[in-house]
């Protein structure tokens, strides 16, 4: 006992000690402190404005500006992307700008841009106009010529048909100089415009519908494409002309026009006078462009200054953001001089704040110090392991299934080995264990530059889990060296097999078997097992044993945990009326069976151990007969079954009633004694400080007592019976990639044929990469976690802690990104 | 097919279901609204709702905010989740939905003829509208000069087209005209909706039909206390009212002949379900009239969630976002003019 006390500390085992503070800051320093302690994040500040909504505490207009600002920014962000240029990061950290000289700084930069936007809107619209203007010209015009042709064509074949079909072309030109605008002459008129291709089909029913079918409706779609100036997206779009009669008709065909937000230009029928406006339209056109191109290069570099400062100032308006919202959680005192903040830091970390806050008092001139003690505290602790790079993966694990209790025995310790053994234990198999190995190594001799740049949510797991990765790479080499399985190939590594033929001509190696000549194979399972007719009944054997023991080790640490747990928080309780006969029920059943499945082995004895299980229940007086293993079997057997039946109302019974008893005597003490002595006993027992305010239920603890000892004495039998996964995948994972070895690449190797053999090879290179590599691991690791959480930490992990989440500028920074 | 809903329904209709119901529980809560109703400003509104599902649509809006602004931005995101929902939709889910639209439908056309008719732009007639109810050649309503011309141009390309067949004259278009004909065409809607669902059948023939026929009779009590001292005629009132709902036939016969308020009360009571709507008013009282239904239907729609594998749970989502986006107009509008007092005046909880 004395040994296990004296024990030195492991700091992974028990979350770091936390104790309660209160920070009373007088004004003038308040932002600088706070900012300071965002800076070391360690401390976690309680929020004292609970009930305040957000816009009734005190700095809610500074909260605000920080917000106007982020969305000044996120505007600028959004500008810079939208032009397409890439934000360069400066290195060097600029010297802290004054958060009002930003804030003015960024208002001018908002206006710039907004007015210069304007403008840039304005000139493209006209550009836009300009654009359609040209377009509608040129292909508009090409149907009120061909229009024309066909019409003076048509005209001219009454009179005279001479020249028809030799110069129409000039004929016509010729004929537009002499008598002006035959259509109009006619009654007939035209609209011509431009609009969005998608809208063409409706437009046009529309306006048959409208004119009741009296016009003609002529489309080209435009070659350029025109872009919108509202999403500045390039949009097709169509020519349209359309010819009408009547005045009327005019009207509506406008007013449609407008509905559908086509644009319309006159096209004057003059060829002469379309090709002037044409020259027009053109030189204006280029003249805009340039103006345009001068507007977006001074635009971009205006942008680019920007962007040079972007990430520098964002990262400082969210810290002010951050520090202001901390500030909103305290409180004011009586005499409106002074912040008062209460929060929960580490007992290590107080004089890192202490300093901190000495600082801030110095460098904002204060003339009052900043008071900062250690409270008392009602609640229970937040958790708070502080984890290196290499067990932070592993802490996960655990915190996934729920944070430990403030003190509480951390699972996390032992999961750094266990979880990658038994992980190998299904995946043993030392050549894909090298793979896993590769990719491990990879990952963390990258891990600087991988670190600082954005992964996948894939990639951002696999490289979270680089270590868990390369302790199980290296475990399921051990683990496949123990299979002797190298993508499933036995190898002679350790010397040569214990077995040969009877014979040299080995005929009958397949039917009646090999012999053993000498020593057992050094390390791992004989190669010779292999393809051997009992080569399975053999390695289900060995392996389902080996869970079973794996199984029970791993359940009694779980339970000794759970005495040291008890012993932590001065329980005994625990210990005599949980441990002891929670112990004993494990051990007398499944440990036993371990200790047979021991002897068996030391032995070499054929004793059924099923039989021996099964009737040490049925019938524990009979006789063993051959399955004896050792003198003294049944009276033992008969010793463990009788100890394993005591210790389920042992564990059930007692606790309950001695709860019950303890509660009425302190009730009696406290009806009678003074009143102080209550919580005087409160304060000396801090682990339990808690029980004694809640009422006492006895009914509550019996039924809560009851399901507690069920789930034991069931789970006992169904967790034992889990662990036999272990067997089950590594026997599947075996099997599969020597399906994989034999049945493509030997087979595909049969063949003279290269172009066969590639194939097979490029099969098999897949499979063993995407099924066993990817697909194995995951359900492995799946399995793993499961054997943890429920098999492992059951047995003492209360896991209903909460996180230790200091305020702190690392951790805002990583949480934007 | 009524009982084996669970079957088959979430083959097609579960991941929508599941979405709508996220939708809803984003919701505001009462906590919400006692918060935005201490609101000083449209700025700590802002603040407030950027803490709720709005976040994101608010986030962006440039500081000195009005209250068009937001009730833009809280449509946009009804109708960016509508759209959604309805890409995602299969027959008949997806025609269910396009019938919860109608209505904003129906109620787009009449604001473009009435704004017609007094000679405003149609550019700002249109920014108005309510954009589920916007269908393509909508802007071009304003041509039509009579319901003939309004039907033949434009509207028998719109899914409005059948109800139109009811109210079709060659009469010019006046107010009185236009507001027969949205309630002609609001009659015909209900109907038609109302079939569909029976159609459908199941858990949602069953809800929607309750739904629907609460629709209905708050119309035909809207139609009622509208017209009573106008010149519609008994008859005509009559012919508005729609051919379903807990008061057709017999309390129909009733309302038609209603002269005052509370003669349409005295109808109405005789209705248990109605009973607690009009108890809450003092006599003679119609301006708390719609809050009362406006509850009423909050508390029905809630309802509707309690059920699974329906549709009506689309259409409860839908009116109870338009609650909650009117809620946010009349507080918004509550704070801007100062009037903080009546802010309670209009604002109905859903939760």
């Amino acid at each position: 006992m004395e040994l296990l006390k004296n024990l030195p500390e492991m700091d992974l085992m028990r979350s770091e000690k936390m104790t309660f503070v209160q920070l009373i800051i007088p004004v003038e320093s308040a932002h600088r402190a706070v900012s300071y302690l965002g800076e070391l994040g360690l401390l976690q500040f309680r929020d004292l404005n609970d009930d305040k909504s957000p816009f009734q505490r005190t700095f809610v207009n500074q909260v605000k500006r920080c917000a106007e600002m982020s969305r000044k920014l996120r505007f600028f962000k959004d500008q810079i992307h939208k032009a397409g240029l890439l934000s360069s990061v400066l290195p060097t950290l600029q010297p802290d700008v004054d958060l009002e000289a930003l804030e003015t700084q960024l208002s001018e930069h908002e206006h710039e841009l907004i007015e210069m936007n304007a403008n840039s809107e304005k000139l493209q619209q006209t550009y836009n106009e300009l654009l359609e203007f040209k377009i509608v010209m040129q292909k508009a015009g090409v149907f009120l010529v061909s229009g024309k042709t066909y019409e003076t064509a048509e005209g001219r074949e009454l009179d005279d048909n001479v020249y028809l079909s030799d110069y129409p072309e000039s004929a016509s030109l010729l004929e537009q100089a002499t008598q002006s605008g035959p259509s109009i002459s006619s009654g007939l008129r035209f609209v011509s415009g431009i609009i969005p291709k998608s809208k063409v089909l409706l437009f046009e029913r529309m306006l048959f519908r409208a004119t009741r079918g009296n016009l003609l409706f002529n489309q080209v779609p435009a070659d350029d494409h025109i872009m919108d100036p509202v999403s500045s997206e390039m949009v097709e779009k169509t020519v349209f002309v359309v010819f009408f009669s009547g005045e009327q008709a005019k009207t509506k065909i406008l007013k449609i026009c407008e509905a559908f937000g086509a644009n319309c230009y006159p096209v004057p029928e003059d060829l002469t006078k379309q090709t002037q406006i044409t020259q027009e339209v053109l030189s204006r056109l280029s003249e805009l462009e340039t103006t345009l191109d001068v507007g977006i290069r001074h635009r971009n570099s205006a942008l680019h200054s920007i962007g040079v400062h972007l990430t520098t100032w964002m990262t400082m308006v969210k810290r002010e953001k951050a520090v202001f919202d901390t500030l909103n959680m305290l409180n004011f005192d009586v005499t409106k001089k002074c912040l008062v903040g209460e929060g929960w830091c580490p007992i290590f970390a107080k004089p890192q704040i202490q300093e901190a806050l000495q600082r801030a008092t110095f460098d904002s001139n204060s003339q009052v110090g900043i008071i900062f003690h250690v409270m008392d505290a009602v609640e229970s602790p937040p958790t708070y392991f502080r984890t290196n790079t290499f067990t932070n993966a592993y802490q996960e694990i655990v915190d996934a299934y729920g944070i430990a209790k403030y003190q509480e025995a951390n699972p996390a310790v032992y999961t750094v080995i266990t979880f990658p053994f038994l992980f190998a234990v299904m995946f043993g198999d030392w050549g894909h264990g090298i793979c896993l190995l590769v990719g491990a190594l990879i990952l963390i001799a990258r891990e600087r530059k991988l670190s600082s740049q954005k992964l996948g949510s894939f990639m951002e797991m696999l490289f979270g889990g680089r270590y868990v990765l390369l302790l199980m790479s290296l475990f399921s080499i051990y683990c496949g060296l123990i299979y002797n399985e190298f993508f499933s190939v036995p190898y002679h590594i350790f010397g040569d097999s214990a077995y040969r033929c009877r014979d040299d001509s080995c005929r009958d190696a397949y039917t009646a078997g090999l012999v053993k000549y000498r020593d057992a194979y050094p390390f791992g399972v004989d190669p010779s097992w292999r393809g051997s007719r009992t080569e399975l009944p053999f390695l289900n054997s060995l392996k389902m044993k080996m869970s079973i023991l794996f199984g029970v080790a791993q359940m009694n640490l779980g339970i000794m945990l759970s005495y040291f747990n008890s012993i932590y928080f001065n329980n005994s309780l625990d210990i005599r009326y949980q441990f002891v006969p929670q112990m004993i029920f494990l051990n007398s059943l499944f440990g036993y069976l371990s200790l047979l499945i021991i002897i068996k082995w030391c032995t070499g004895s054929k004793a059924d151990l099923y039989h021996v299980m099964i009737y040490m229940f049925l019938s524990p007086t009979d006789d063993l007969g051959e399955n004896e293993l050792f003198w003294g079997q049944r009276p033992l057997q008969i010793l463990l079954l009788l100890s394993a039946l005591v210790a389920v109302p042992w564990m059930l019974f007692p606790k309950p009633f001695i709860l019950r008893k303890l509660h009425s005597e302190r009730f009696q003490g406290r009806a009678y004694g003074i009143l102080r002595s209550s919580e005087v006993d409160t304060d000396s027992e801090p682990g339990s400080a808690r029980q004694h305010v809640e009422e006492f239920n006895f009914s509550e603890v019996f039924v809560h007592q009851m399901i507690h000892s069920i789930e034991f004495v069931l789970g006992s039998v169904s967790n034992t019976a889990s662990y036999l996964r272990l067997w089950a995948l590594s026997l599947a994972h075996s099997e599969l990639s020597t399906v994989f070895y034999e049945k493509v690449l030997l087979l595909a190797w049969g063949y003279e044929n290269i172009l066969i053999r590639l194939v097979g090879l490029s099969v098999f290179a897949f499979a063993t990469a995407f099924i066993l590599l990817m697909m194995e691991t995951l359900s492995a690791f799946l399995h793993a976690l499961r054997l943890h959480w429920v098999e492992f930490q059951n047995k003492f992990y209360a896991g209903d802690g909460y996180k230790f989440k200091p305020f702190s500028f690392a951790a805002i920074a990583d949480d934007e990104d | 097919m009524y009982g084996f809903e669970a079957m088959t329904f979430n083959i097609h209709g579960g991941y929508l279901e599941a979405i709508v119901r996220g939708h809803r529980s984003g919701l505001l809560t009462a906590a919400d609204y006692n918060n935005l109703c201490q609101c000083e400003t449209l700025d700590d509104i802002k603040m407030h709702l950027s803490a709720t599902e709005y976040g994101p649509y608010l986030q962006n809006e440039p500081s000195p905010l009005h209250t068009t602004t937001i009730v833009e931005k809280c449509t946009l995101k009804l109708v960016d989740e509508y759209k959604h929902m309805l890409c995602q939709a299969t027959e008949p889910l997806s025609t269910f939905l396009e019938y919860i639209t109608y209505g904003h439908m129906i109620d787009n056309v009449v604001l473009i003829v009435t704004g017609t008719l007094h000679e405003r732009d149609v550019q700002e007639l249109l920014e108005k509208c309510h954009p589920l109810g916007m269908f393509d050649s909508i802007a071009t309503l304003a041509v039509a000069q009579n319901m003939r011309e309004l039907y033949r141009l434009v509207l028998v390309d719109t899914p409005l087209a059948p109800y139109f067949s009811e109210c079709i004259t060659s009469e010019d278009l006046d107010d009185m005209n236009i507001e027969i004909m949205r309630n002609t065409l609001y009659k015909a809607y209900l109907e038609d909706f109302y079939r569909f669902c029976q159609k459908l059948g199941g858990a949602t023939a069953e809800i929607m039909s309750d739904l629907l026929a609460f629709e209905a009779d708050r119309r035909a009590v809207n139609i009622t206390i509208n017209s009573i001292g106008t010149e519609l005629t008994r008859d005509d009132r009559r012919k508005l009212y729609s051919t379903f709902g807990l008061l057709y036939p017999y309390g129909h016969e009733e309302l038609a002949v209603c002269e005052d308020i509370d003669q349409v009360r005295g109808v109405m009571e005789k209705y248990p379900p109605y009973q607690p709507i009009f108890s809450k008013l003092s006599y003679g009282e119609s301006q708390m009239l719609d809050k009362a239904f406006y509850e009423e239907e909050v508390k029905r729609l809630c309802l509707s969630f309690e059920q699974q594998f329906h549709y009506a749970v689309f259409f409860a989502y839908m009116r109870l976002k338009e609650q909650e986006i009117r809620n946010l107009m009349w507080i918004s509008e509550c704070v801007a003019q100062n009037q903080k007092s009546r802010v309670h005046d209009s604002v109905v909880f859903i939760f």
